[in-house]
Parts: structure tokens; C-alpha cells; sequence
């Protein structure tokens, strides 16, 4: 003869507060998570298929989060696999031709095509619009873009970078090192001409 | 002139500094060039300023209707 015991629906009630409150919990980054996701994709109906996509996994499996751990980029990690899984190809990465100048090279570029001496910050402001970077980045490689987006975009570590992407912390750091160039570098032929 | 092998060294250290990546002492020693340097520090301040536009003008907020449709897919009480 099967023991009722209290403990079932004691389990249940627990199991059902932990499941609301990882829900809300999610729901709260949504809007977090969305501002990647629309930069990781090429249009907004994409972003939005990508969320829907996102959170219907996310609550799915909702038990193999570890509570306490970093929920945006729990959520991110799912985003950006799915994202590969939507059948994104995966891109050739671009011939890496060694970095010639170092960081400092588009201020020194804008700099010397300045004719007028002006402040630093609205030298970059005043002669980009917003077309010109949102096109600027949507031009970076995907790979080297997942990475600026994560960290520029959605103000991750490295060390969530890597996780996200499940790629080495090494590798973070030189796509974003040579992905910020290729953006930087669209910049200036945006601002200066090329 | 102030552009010296310190500088080589701060240009380097630009993209890590500007994303807290830098352990304490090598953060520090790029504060105190800074702090003498105003060629390093004009170009920190650009990138500084530059990743800021990008982020501002890259964020594009949810539609309201979006978060309606997310909030249909948890489960059912």
C-alpha cells in the first residue's frame, strides 16, 4: 500500500512559488535582453521572434538554472544559441591582416582631417548620425559583432562573454579587440571618407 | 614631447582599462600616465565618449506589445 505523506504537495507548492518567481525574474531583464538581441539580428521582427523563442525555452526549463547565478546571461546564452541554431551560417572569419596601428588610430585620423580645432567628443558626435553606426556595426563580421554587442551593448565581463558564447576568454578578448577595429574603421570612412 | 614607451604601454591598455578588465596595479599605473599625459588622456576620453554614442544610439527599446507576448508564455497558474 502506497504512504501518502504531506511532503508531495508541500514539493509541489515549492516548486510552483520557485517557478513564478524565476518567471518574473526573467521578465524583469526582458527589456535588457532585447536591446542585444536587436543588435545581434538584422531587423526588430527577427529581435522579436528570437525573445519569443528565448523565454518560451527559458520557462520551459526553468530547473536547470542555478538560482544565484547571472540570469541575464542565462538568458543570452540560450538567445545566442538559438540564434545559431535559426540557421545562421556560420561566417568565414575575414583574413586577419596583422593590426598595423595601434588604438589610438581613429582619433589620430580624425584629428588630422580636422581643419578646425574642436572638442574631442563633439568631433565624433557631431559627424556621425545614428545610421551611420547602427550600419557601421550591423557591417562587423557576426562573430567579431556578437562579442562588441555583448560587452559594449548588453556591458558584460569577458568572463560572461566567454560563457555566453561558450568560447575562451582569449578568443573574447581578440574578437573584440579586432572587431572594435573593423567597427572603428567603418567609422572613420563614414566620418572622414575613406 | 610626452609621447614615450609609457604611451605604447597606456594604448594598450585602452580597451581593458575602458572595460574594467585591468588587474589593480596595471590600472593604477595607467591612472597616474593619465594623469601626466594629455595625449593619452584626449584619446581615452574620445573612446570613452565614442563607446557611449555607440551604445546610446544602438539601443533600441522593447515594444510595449513584445513584452505582452513573453509575459503569455509562462506557465498557467
Amino acid at each position: 500500500m502506497s504512504e501518502v505523506t504531506p511532503t508531495e504537495p508541500r514539493r509541489l507548492a515549492t516548486d510552483a512559488r520557485d517557478r513564478v518567481r524565476f518567471e518574473e525574474e526573467a521578465l524583469e531583464l526582458a527589456d535588457q535582453v532585447y536591446r542585444v538581441a536587436r543588435r545581434l539580428v538584422g531587423s526588430r521582427e527577427e529581435a522579436e521572434d528570437l525573445m519569443q523563442e528565448t523565454y518560451a525555452r527559458a520557462f520551459r526549463s526553468w530547473r536547470s538554472y542555478t538560482p544565484g547565478t547571472n540570469l541575464r546571461a542565462w538568458l543570452l546564452r540560450i538567445l545566442t544559441n538559438l540564434n545559431i541554431d535559426r540557421g545562421r551560417r556560420k561566417q568565414r572569419s575575414p583574413d586577419l591582416q596583422p593590426l598595423e596601428e595601434g588604438d589610438y588610430f581613429l582619433y589620430n585620423r580624425l584629428e588630422e582631417s580636422s581643419r578646425e580645432p574642436r572638442s574631442d567628443q563633439d568631433a565624433v558626435v557631431d559627424r556621425l548620425s545614428q545610421d551611420d553606426v547602427v550600419s557601421a556595426l550591423s557591417s562587423v563580421p557576426h562573430d567579431f559583432r556578437d562579442v562588441i554587442v555583448l560587452v559594449d551593448i548588453g556591458d558584460f565581463t569577458y568572463h560572461d562573454a566567454a560563457q555566453i558564447l561558450d568560447i575562451p576568454i582569449g578568443t573574447v578578448m581578440s574578437r573584440l579587440h579586432r572587431g572594435r577595429r573593423i567597427l572603428k574603421t567603418a567609422l572613420a570612412d563614414q566620418a572622414v571618407g575613406g | 614631447m610626452e609621447f614615450d614607451e609609457l604611451c605604447d604601454k597606456c594604448e594598450e591598455w585602452m580597451q581593458p582599462y575602458l572595460d574594467r578588465e585591468l588587474d589593480e596595479s596595471e590600472r593604477a599605473e595607467a591612472e597616474k600616465h593619465l594623469e601626466g599625459c594629455g595625449y593619452c588622456r584626449k584619446r581615452y576620453r574620445f573612446e570613452e565618449s565614442l563607446r557611449s554614442f555607440v551604445r546610446q544610439v544602438c539601443s533600441e527599446e522593447m515594444p510595449p506589445e513584445l513584452k505582452q507576448k513573453l509575459a503569455a508564455l509562462r506557465t498557467p497558474l
